[in-house]
């Protein structure tokens, strides 16, 4: 198994540990946590992938992820500001019972 | 360098399982910083030290921090305990262990061939430069959209009673 | 070209116009319809008068036949060409017409001045003279077709003015119909011409259908009974002037059109309408005289119309002999002279046969003007048998009358119907064929002389026989409704009498115009000078013709005085003709019975058509639309059926469906985010491994 291997089932691992959380938890903040972990996973595949890629110096890898963390960040303040509105109008942020974006 | 990655990516992925398993929310968001530090130190090891400084300073210092806020905000209403195994968990976990299986079974047939380079040395400076030069557009679109976030995050979460005071 | 050719066609427009303004006027301005129709009517006379001087001031022996041609429309990529035409004929019809026209319009404001339609009356009167003048100045036989059968229209519509009247209903029916019947010949003839020649302009510089290169063509272009084109075309032009002019077989509808006011009688059914036919038979006269080189025979064309119209000049005289009705005398009196005008066309050419068209317009005019002075004068009257002794009431009538009389029988040297019908003789007795025309003719003489003295003595002479006033109508007549009022008989008012009086000195003096010594009318119509010349009486055999047919007047005139001179005393006496020959006289009277035949033969045989139709249609055609129907609804049902069990069933079940998976659709649609990510994490799963399978495979 070669390194790049490692991360990458690393990565797929965290992913799916996100996924799995995003898809069990019925709080909206985990829910938010864990899809911050998914973009961790993907963030750590670009940054394997420049590591292990044929032009590590094109610097290519290591800017993708410092501009997706920064969307992350805004991702973040985004999602958790939404959070407290949901929040603030249904006195709960369980997912179970935010159910109106329905047809 | 195999010790650390196997001891980096257990540190990983306990904190991950443990944000995403345990049922107290500090507890969680506690675990999920240990994650997060853990893959800090991934991108350390892996020679991208402006990444892994980022990452602490972005995840573990706001985000970490931001989710404990909006928890500590909401905890009066905390969604009720739930069943450990209820058939919603096992199929969430079901669905989320396919796609790792799926996305192993990938990587592992891809079989990826890995030129064993020496580790780029990249300063801060190279970054800087890069993103001043070839990357000064996305910069600057990325400084517009985090105002943006800015500016609608206040607005979203700004109580709805004020504005009809 | 001067003024008048390209504006000839405001002499018929004129009237036509006034009629269209009088039929928008409200009824009670009569006095309005008045000034417009005679105002139209003059200013056309004087245009008439315009085309006559230019006409004469050309001279004789140039070719006076000047057409104005233009196109019409397109038709194919033929253009259909009307015009007018301005010569000889064309100017004498319309002075007459127009003069006679004028005259009758003013004696009918005397006569209906008190009818109720009275701006109606004028409008067609109007409307007639326009058509009429559309006819005569015409250069192409469609649109002499059309005016034609405009005048057709208008006659029937005067005919049947009084429409409340059955009779007179019934009586325009019958005109319309029967000259509908002459004039489906006269179509066959123009399709027929215009499908040999290719126009139906007459005259077009040369090739115009009535010219020589056309005319040729048709001559030697020979059809079935080895008949030449011309004469079928001829002959079926013909049918339309018979059926027009009351020839012999299609006259029954024009005593009956006496039903009409008086003065449409005297203006259309004896002036000017029915002498339409012969003036078409001398329009077209060099289509039917057209024969083939080197024969001198006339043409068949000519044969049949000249046998046809001294048939028509005898059977005509012997019915009025018998007659009772004073109109209807006259118009038999018509038609017998209608013949002689045919025949004359026949044995001697347009000349002959015109001038006693024009002859016979004044006098006629006169005669039946006079009927209805009398008619008016007697409060309604027809009836000869309750007449008499009007000579001391209305002498002015009486005068008038007598000259109209004489100018009818051919009075010798003094009255116009002498000269002309004493030329159509001489004509017929030249003819080379046969000389049974010309003593048909000169029976037919004999008799008018005869018929006419019977009716002068019936109504002029001997004392009044008026009945007592409660059976006084014995025919029911709506004419001159203005006259019913009771009292002895009167003189007619001078808006009637002086007309009458002009058309009197008219029938005396047109004579000389076209006498022997003087020929000028002849040689106008032939582009010829006229050269006084008074020892033309005496060559040719002229004076034996006229000397034997004066002997013919007189013997005539003697007889009506010896049968009826001053021997009738009371309106229930038998006529003296019906005490002598009573069969002879039922049949005269009852015209041959040829109405009786006509209604057994032809008409029973239609009604029996009818019905047959009328059968076929209720029982054959009827039960095959029902079998249709039938099979359509059946058709109906069963689509109806398929559609409610079958198709209906089939959207049903498809609506169902599409409903059914929009339920579970909604039900995956439920608002649980989480869930959404479910499948979108499951639909990642299933497509991923079906493309790593697949990459493996």
């Amino acid at each position: 198994m070669t390194p790049l291997t490692g991360y990458l089932l690393l990565s797929a691992l965290l992913f799916s540990i996100g996924l799995a959380g995003a898809l069990t938890r019925r709080n909206a903040i985990l829910v938010l946590i864990g899809i911050e972990l998914m973009l961790n996973a993907a963030n750590l595949n670009f940054i394997a992938f420049w590591r292990y890629g044929p032009h590590p110096e094109a610097l290519t890898g290591i800017l993708f992820t410092i501009f997706s963390i920064s969307i992350a960040a805004a991702e973040a303040a985004v999602g958790l500001g939404i959070i407290l509105a949901v929040y603030r109008h249904h006195k709960t942020i369980d997912l179970d019972h935010i159910n109106t974006l329905k047809g | 360098m195999h010790a650390t990655f196997f001891i980096l990516a257990a540190l990983t992925i306990a904190g991950a399982s443990a944000a995403m398993g345990l049922r107290n929310l500090i507890h969680c968001v506690l675990a999920l910083t240990l994650g997060f530090v853990g893959l800090a130190l991934l991108y350390l090891s892996l020679g991208a030290q402006f990444v892994g400084f980022t990452q602490i300073l972005v995840y573990v210092g706001a985000i970490a921090i931001l989710a404990v806020f909006a928890i500590m905000m909401t905890r009066s209403a905390g969604p009720h305990p739930q069943p450990a195994l209820s058939a919603f968990w096992i199929t969430g976990c079901v669905i989320a262990g396919a796609t790792f299986a799926v996305l192993a079974w990938a990587i592992i047939r891809s079989n990826i061939a890995t030129p064993t380079s020496a580790q780029p040395a990249v300063s801060t400076n190279q970054i800087g430069d890069a993103l001043m030069h070839s990357f000064a557009l996305p910069l600057e679109i990325m400084g517009l959209l985090l105002t943006a976030a800015l500016i609608g995050a206040v607005i979203i979460a700004m109580p709805q009673n004020r504005s009809s005071k | 070209m001067t003024w008048i050719l390209p504006n000839l066609w405001l002499i018929p427009a004129l009237p036509i116009l006034a009629a269209g303004i009088i039929a928008l006027t409200k009824r009670p301005h009569g006095s309005l319809a008045t000034a417009l129709a005679i105002g139209s009517m003059s200013v056309s006379f004087l245009l008439s008068v315009v085309a006559f001087t230019h006409t004469l001031s050309i001279g004789h022996g140039n070719n006076i036949k000047e057409a104005f041609n233009l196109d019409w429309f397109q038709f194919g990529s033929d253009w259909v060409r009307i015009g007018w035409l301005l010569s000889p004929l064309t100017v004498v019809m319309l002075l007459m017409v127009t003069f006679v026209g004028l005259l009758i319009f003013i004696y009918s404001i005397g006569y209906m001045e008190r009818d109720e339609n009275f701006t109606r009356f004028f409008c067609f009167l109007a409307l007639f003279a326009g058509a009429m003048l559309g006819v005569i100045i015409a250069n192409s036989l469609l649109l002499l077709f059309m005016c034609w059968e405009i005048v057709g229209l208008t006659s029937y519509l005067l005919i049947g003015f009084w429409y409340a009247n059955p009779a007179a209903a019934a009586a325009a029916k019958k005109a319309f119909l029967v000259t509908r019947i002459g004039d489906i010949g006269l179509f066959l003839g123009i399709a027929w011409l215009y499908h040999q020649t290719g126009t139906l302009l007459f005259y077009d510089h040369g090739a115009g259908c009535l010219e020589p290169s056309a005319l040729n063509a048709l001559v030697s272009h020979t059809t079935i009974l080895g008949l030449t084109a011309s004469t079928g075309i001829g002959i079926l032009i013909f049918c339309g002037a018979a059926g027009k002019s009351g020839q012999f077989p299609l006259h029954v509808w024009l005593p009956d059109a006496m039903e009409g006011p008086t003065p449409v009688s005297a203006l259309i059914h004896a002036a000017t309408m029915v002498a339409a036919g012969v003036f078409l038979v001398a329009r077209v006269y060099p289509l039917m005289s057209a024969h083939v080189a080197n024969v001198l025979t006339p043409s068949i064309a000519l044969q049949v119309i000249t046998w046809i119209g001294a048939l028509t000049a005898l059977f005509g005289a012997l019915i009025a002999v018998a007659q009772f009705d004073i109109k209807r005398i006259l118009a038999y009196s018509t038609i017998s002279q209608l013949g002689y005008m045919m025949m004359g066309l026949g044995v001697g050419g347009v000349p002959v046969g015109m001038f006693h068209l024009i002859t016979h317009a004044f006098f006629k005019a006169l005669l039946f003007l006079g009927a209805g002075s009398v008619i008016h004068g007697s409060n309604g009257e027809q009836d000869i048998r309750h007449m008499g002794g009007l000579r001391r009431f209305m002498p002015l009538t009486f005068a008038t009358y007598a000259v109209g009389m004489l100018a009818l029988c051919g009075f010798p040297l003094f009255f116009s119907g002498f000269w002309s019908k004493d030329e159509i003789l001489h004509a017929a007795y030249d003819w080379p064929l046969s000389h049974t025309p010309f003593y048909m003719g000169a029976i037919g003489a004999l008799l008018t002389a005869f018929y006419m003295t019977r009716q002068i003595c019936y109504v002029f002479a001997a004392a009044s026989r008026k009945p007592l006033p409660t059976h006084s109508f014995l025919h029911d007549d709506y004419d001159s409704a203005a006259a019913y009022h009771e009292g002895p008989p009167h003189e007619s008012p001078s808006v009637m009498t002086v007309p009458l009086i002009i058309l009197a000195v008219c029938a005396i003096l047109l004579g000389f115009i076209g006498a022997p010594s003087w020929p000028w009318f002849q040689d106008f119509l032939e582009d010829k000078y006229a050269v006084l010349n008074l020892s033309a009486f005496g060559g040719n055999g002229i004076l034996p013709v006229m000397l034997s047919s004066s002997a013919l007047v007189f013997i005539g005139l003697a007889f009506g005085w010896i049968l009826y001179g001053r021997k009738i005393t009371h309106s229930e006496q038998p006529d003296a003709l019906q005490q002598i020959q009573p069969h002879t006289f039922s049949v005269l009277h009852h015209a041959f019975y040829i109405d009786k035949l006509y209604t057994h033969t032809i008409v029973r045989l239609n009604t029996l058509l009818s019905h047959v139709a009328d059968k076929l249609d209720r029982w054959f055609f009827n039960s095959i639309v029902q079998a249709i129907s039938y099979l359509v609804l059946g058709l109906a049902y069963t689509d109806n059926f398929v559609d409610t069990h079958f198709v209906n069933a089939g959207f049903d079940e498809g609506c169902t469906t599409v409903s059914r998976s929009a339920k579970l659709l909604a039900y995956l649609q439920h608002g649980r985010i989480q869930n959404y990510l479910r499948y979108v994490g499951l639909a990642f799963f299933l497509a991923a491994a079906l493309l790593l399978w697949r990459a493996k495979a």
